[in-house]
């Protein structure tokens, strides 16, 4: 099985790919050495020499500011050498396959790829084709895994509620072209949540979502019921023209998180947001930035999960 | 010509029930006769097939040899030894070649092609619209002319329902069978996978059945108020049974054909993002297959096909949703009705039927039969011997199959076409 891919014959994490396939001591272990990371960051000097002498490039195929920057802060906290490139905007329009690409980058005596791709199955096609030696860590691919930012979310939602057998999470907005929200799913499902909720008109939810493990809802008042934990998911603004949704209006009349709404989780629930997020469209601007959100917390979070799993897939080729 | 003897031979022939062992006899191309000796035989050569069983060579209703325009994936020279090596000696071609079989010439072309290859029955099916655009009727009547079996869609959608319309009446007024594969491309939209729990799972842009279903539905409409004859193509899913079903039930005449993977692959199947399982229509769930098997088992769906699709390796190569669709499966086409066979789905005899004489019926071919007098297209097969598919065992220039590396049962042995003997298999062990 290409799951396997992600693991070395030891069991220990060489390409970080999906969430899909690993087990709970192995999430809980980047939970634990991201902790250490994040310990790190209010220290004087945020450096350690982890990955010194490590080149990271980081490819981005698809436009990102937040994923990219914490991702270069990571490596350089790691004292890697990092470059990103903006490959949307480079090779590939010049006609050149992904794999020449990655080929070329390779000859350049390159440790890891950090890879966002518009195409589901990007990251794996590479760690299938790339130079053993090199690690690849998935920035996002088309419809199917985020798995950092799914694990800075867990990481989020432990620092808040550490016993995530009692948590019921609802994840709202757009499943269906969300690699974010797959690989929460799986996250919170793999560290054994009580109930993974989604809530969403039918047609941002995938066919058969409830194969995913989760239980489906499409109404926003009755699905907040008893909910420790909101994860609103951004709403594309061209989901209005392909027929998805009639408006934003409607869509923020229906699902949108409001104070109001707010009300109906239990009182200390907490609102998390992958980002960017829509005011108005989305979420209101009194939940964004209210009382319950973490939204800001997830985005320092993303740092510290990012050198946790750079380390742990650097480690695995005796880089430390 | 050559006179030929097939000797000790299991000999089945479902359009003429027969089953029992005996020789056969060939002279000048066509069978001579079963098991009598006619009177001043001499055989030039003997083929010793004990332990075999002599059949009809296959009709494959679907297949593409990527010529002319894609030469770099396959061949006229390669895949018609791979369909030699397969048993099949009647090659049904899908018009979407580039340029399209939308003209007399390129109809031309093609059988130059084929003449060249020395493989004889190559049989394209035209376009049934110019270019396949689903616009303008194709001139019918000058592809049937110039060799063409039939028209079809060559699973390019037709929206327009008019043009549909006018197509299946214009092809009906010359007695022109319409090839059709379903599919309406707005359901399928940018799809690459089965709308089921392995798309879902994955991120993977999903085809619902409906894509099929409406598509079917609406032909099966028009079939009514044409009068066309249509045969249905690669039928992938439960409910499109259910409606083949319903239409021959209510006197429609349809038929339809199941490519040999679908009876055994289902999603559940698939590797993650591995590109060798992405094909159109898409593998399906297992109720499907289920149902597939079922319409197969009861004659609702006659026909088993290739679909064969060869590549070159750059086009498999990339992101699961860029690579190009298709699976090479010529050479695997009797070893997957043996499995059938195997598991008690099907008699050996049901199964030959399948790859003989129900796509004859549907093509009107007088081949598809080892009546005397008709042409001597022969398959000789080991239905027990076991092989890997591998390079050293591959015939075609596309190896993007998910059997690649797998061992499967039941082998060719001769292929006879026109009484000339077109592969024989050297096997060491």
């Amino acid at each position: 099985m290409s799951h396997n891919l992600q693991l070395n014959v030891e069991g220990k994490l060489k390409h970080f790919l999906t969430i899909d396939g690993l087990d709970k001591a192995l999430l809980t272990e980047i939970l634990d050495i991201a902790e250490s990371f994040a310990e790190m960051s209010g220290h004087h000097v945020k450096k350690v020499p982890l990955l010194r002498g490590k080149t990271i490039v980081n490819l981005f195929f698809e436009n990102s500011t937040r994923t990219r920057t914490t991702f270069e802060l990571a490596a350089k906290r790691l004292s890697a050498d990092v470059i990103s490139m903006n490959i949307a905007t480079s090779a590939t329009s010049k006609g050149e396959s992904l794999l020449d690409t990655i080929r070329n980058l390779e000859a350049m005596f390159v440790d890891m790829f950090v890879v966002r791709h518009g195409t589901s199955g990007a990251a794996h096609f590479i760690a299938e084709h790339t130079a053993p030696h090199i690690s690849v860590i998935n920035a996002g691919d088309g419809r199917h895994s985020h798995p950092t930012q799914a694990m800075l979310d867990m990481f989020t939602i432990r620092q808040f509620k550490p016993d995530f057998s009692t948590l019921r999470v609802a994840i709202i907005g757009d499943i269906l072209h969300s690699r974010v929200a797959r690989s929460q799913i799986l996250a919170l499902n793999t560290l054994g949540a009580a109930e993974v909720r989604v809530i969403a008109p039918k047609t941002l939810l995938p066919a058969h979502v409830q194969t995913l493990g989760v239980t489906v809802c499409h109404n926003l008042t009755e699905g907040l019921k008893d909910i420790d934990v909101i994860i609103m998911l951004r709403l594309q603004k061209e989901r209005m023209t392909s027929a998805l949704l009639p408006s934003e209006n409607e869509y923020f009349k229906c699902f949108g998180l409001t104070p109001e709404k707010l009300e109906i989780a239990k009182p200390d629930a907490i609102v998390m947001h992958p980002g960017p997020i829509n005011r108005g469209v989305e979420i209101d601007t009194r939940v964004a930035d209210g009382p319950q959100s973490v939204i800001l917390r997830q985005v320092s979070n993303g740092i510290a999960i990012r050198m946790a799993v750079m380390s742990m897939a650097m480690q695995t080729q005796g880089a430390v | 010509m050559q006179r030929i003897l097939i000797e000790q031979a299991r000999v089945i022939d479902p359009a003429n029930s027969i089953d029992r062992t005996g020789p056969v006899y060939i002279a000048d191309g066509k069978i001579l006769a079963l098991f009598e000796k006619p009177d001043g035989f001499e055989a030039d050569s003997v083929i010793d097939a004990s332990g075999q069983i002599v059949c009809p060579g296959f009709i494959d209703i679907s297949t593409r040899l990527r010529q002319p325009g894609q030469s770099h994936k396959a061949t006229f020279q390669t895949e018609t030894k791979a369909a030699a090596a397969g048993g099949i000696t009647t090659l049904i071609l899908q018009p979407d070649t580039r340029p399209v079989i939308d003209t007399p010439a390129i109809t031309e072309l093609v059988k130059e092609l084929a003449e060249n290859s020395n493989y004889r029955q190559i049989l394209p099916i035209g376009a049934l619209t110019q270019n396949l655009d689903g616009q303008e009727l194709s001139s019918m009547l000058a592809l049937q002319e110039a060799g063409c079996i039939a028209v079809g869609n060559g699973g390019k959608p037709i929206s327009n329902l008019l043009v549909l319309r006018r197509a299946m009446e214009y092809a009906a007024s010359h007695d022109l069978l319409l090839i059709y594969r379903p599919n309406e491309h707005s359901l399928s939209n940018e799809g690459c996978a089965h709308e089921g729990a392995f798309a879902t799972r994955y991120g993977l842009p999903g085809i619902p059945e409906t894509a099929e279903t409406i598509a079917l539905s609406q032909c099966l409409e028009l079939t009514e108020l044409t009068g066309c004859r249509v045969h249905f193509g690669q039928i992938s899913c439960r409910r499109s049974v259910i409606k083949i079903q319903q239409a021959q039930k209510y006197g429609l005449s349809v038929s339809a054909d199941i490519a040999a993977h679908q009876l055994h692959l289902t999603e559940n199947d698939m590797k993650p993002f591995d590109s060798v399982y992405h094909v159109l229509p898409p593998l399906r769930s297992e109720q499907d297959k289920l149902f597939l098997r079922k319409a197969l088992t009861q004659g609702i769906i006659g026909s088993l096909c290739s679909d064969h699709q060869p590549h070159d390796l750059d086009a498999k190569l990339g992101a699961f949703p860029e690579t190009e669709p298709g699976i090479s499966a010529l050479e695997t086409l009797l070893p997957l009705m043996l499995k059938l066979v195997d598991e008690k789905l099907i008699t050996l005899s049901q199964g030959i039927a399948a790859l003989t004489r129900n796509p004859a019926k549907v093509l009107r071919l007088e081949s598809g039969t080892l009546t005397p007098g008709k042409s001597a297209d022969i398959c000789i097969f080991d239905p027990g011997r076991r092989w890997q598919v591998d390079r050293s065992t591959w015939y075609s220039k596309g190896i993007n199959t998910p059997y690649w590396g797998e061992t499967l049962t039941g082998r060719v042995s001769a292929t006879l076409q026109s009484g000339k003997i077109i592969f024989q298999g050297v096997f060491h062990d």
